[in-house]
């Protein structure tokens, strides 16, 4: 059977030349990059490289600005836990959306129970918060606003810019959630001034369980926790070196070939995006036309319930995501669609498809000789569903 | 989703008796709660008050087909009596079990059959 992977905002395929970047380091190079020895400077200057990597994939003016992490939750819970005990003695408001990852949301949550003060912004259909109400809600005692550049549902990109300038303007940090938009969109921290910024390799062809967060210099932030001196005290513990250098790797993909690799996977998002719209009836866009990811296509599919459409399309050895409260665990519906306003009817059949550089025009081809038969079988059997006309 | 059982996806796959029914003997139209998915269940019966045929339209998870599919098959044949004692555990005893956080979309299945029995008994005696 064939085994098509279109879900690549869960995670991705690491890089064949990733894989062979962290090779030696589970093997030969296995120095703790603390130690002074000959293993410990070979492993150091690895490290070191990686840092640069990342700093350069988003301009960073120096590799110091890189903290790493072991993943974008982590790097999310370190920039939001570490400016709110840094700041607490400014003021307790912090300021978020409605469509976060549950990494941000829930540090959210929990800021609440510890008594701080959050403003979740609402977003419009196409899942962009208003710049008008994020301006009106900054109080003098807001000490964070988090915003995610682009969201992992809708593939929906906020107004980084412009936000940023607003956080400015008031002198507020400016934490991004970029995990799902670095690697896939250029980002220049000399242009765009973002405060913090969090990434994770597993979303950009990296390894798992290892990310990064950015801390422009001068910006007030609490330790993540307490132990020896590894990444200058910030974030101690042995550093995973393997994954670090993987991370590395991973972003000086991007660097190099991040606009040519997405503008392919834009065109064949889109030919997948045109031949699901001219063949099969009753599906609606979730999230921006054009301010989005060039890799996500979120579609609703009316009167259909998304987990039989996950299912049969794993049957056919296609592997999507769905936004359904069926498949959520927790069956609830998606938090990201509800806020878009999207009835409940409809984002029960939400279908998200994440393409990733690896991804080939057969493979939509394929998809398209499958979907168009699955869609008509379930709405066959869906009591909602008016007919065809 | 790889928690489904080998009989759950052959149901989800191949659903037993699915459609409309043209004037059924009785239906029931359940919603459910939990998840927001949809159930309709049409049930023919003949004058020995036995289930003759049995049709289902069903929007919802793999689960909520599977089990609409096979009561469809446990029910054709029972008296309505038989019929009425079908839980929700028999329906996922007979799919083989069902993942804890999909034991609800079985209930569905039971108040859908429940539903169209009612409906069924109340007009008989209208
Ligand atoms: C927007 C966003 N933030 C944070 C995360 C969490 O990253 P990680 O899986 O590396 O902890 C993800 C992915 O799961 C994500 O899509
Ligand atoms: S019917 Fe919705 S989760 Fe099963």
């Amino acid at each position: 059977m064939k085994k098509i992977y279109l879900d690549s905002n869960a995670t991705t395929q690491v890089h064949p030349e990733v894989i062979e970047a962290m090779v030696p380091f589970f093997g030969e190079i296995y120095g703790n990059a603390s130690s002074v020895h000959l293993f410990g400077r070979e492993a150091k200057k690895h490290l070191e490289k990686a840092r640069s990597q990342v700093a350069k994939m988003i301009n960073a003016s120096s590799s110091e600005e890189i903290v790493f992490t072991a993943g974008g939750t982590e790097a999310d819970n370190y920039a939001m836990r570490g400016i709110a005990e840094a700041l607490k003695d400014k003021g307790n408001h912090i300021i978020t959306s409605s469509v976060e990852h549950p990494a941000v949301l829930n540090t959210c949550k929990y800021f609440e129970k510890q008594g701080y003060e959050v403003t979740y912004l609402g977003v419009d259909e196409y899942g962009i918060i208003d710049l008008d109400e994020l301006a009106k809600s900054i109080k003098d005692k807001t000490i964070l606003i988090t915003i995610m550049a682009a969201n992992n549902e809708t593939g929906t990109i906020m107004p980084i810019d412009e936000i940023s300038a607003i956080a400015q303007g008031k002198g507020v940090p400016f934490h991004s959630d970029a995990v799902q938009y670095v690697g896939k969109m250029p980002l220049d921290v000399q242009k765009t001034k973002i405060d913090l910024i969090s990434m994770s390799g597993h979303k950009i062809n990296g390894p798992k369980g290892v990310g990064a967060l950015y801390i422009k210099k001068g910006t007030k932030l609490a330790k993540f926790r307490y132990g020896g001196h590894q990444e200058k005290g910030r974030r101690p513990g042995t550093e995973n070196v393997p994954g670090i250098v993987g991370l590395g790797k991973a972003c000086e993909i991007a660097t190099e070939k991040g606009q040519e690799n997405y503008a392919r996977v834009q065109c064949l998002r889109d030919k997948l995006h045109e031949r699901i719209q001219s063949e099969i009836k009753m599906t609606r866009l979730n999230g921006h036309p054009e301010k989005r990811l060039p890799n996500t296509l979120n579609i609703g599919f009316d009167y259909l319930e998304g987990e039989s459409i996950l299912l049969s399309l794993d049957l056919e050895g296609v592997a999507v995501s769905t936004g359904s409260a069926c498949t959520s665990g927790s069956l609830e519906p998606s938090h990201v669609l509800m806020s878009m306003g999207i009835d409940a009817l409809y984002s029960q059949g939400s279908v998200r498809f994440s393409f990733s550089i690896f991804n080939t025009e057969e493979e939509i081809d394929y998809v398209m000789e499958k979907l168009p038969a699955i869609i008509a079988r379930l709405r066959a059997m869906s009591p909602v569903y008016p007919g065809d006309e | 989703m790889s928690e489904y059982s080998e009989i759950v996806m052959e149901h989800f796959s191949n659903p037993r008796n699915v459609g409309e029914m043209k004037d059924p003997s009785g239906r029931g139209k359940v919603g459910n709660p939990v998840c927001g998915d949809i159930m309709e269940l049409f049930i023919k019966v003949d004058e020995n008050e036995i289930i003759e045929d049995a049709k289902f339209r069903t929007f919802g998870c793999g689960a909520a087909i599977a089990s609409s599919s096979i009561l469809t098959e446990m029910i054709k044949g029972k008296s309505i009596e038989e019929a009425r004692k079908i839980s929700n555990e028999a329906v996922v005893d007979a799919l083989g079990g069902l993942p804890s956080v999909k034991r609800h979309c079985s209930v569905l299945a039971e108040e859908a059959l429940t539903k169209a029995i009612d409906d069924y008994m109340s007009k008989k005696t209208a």
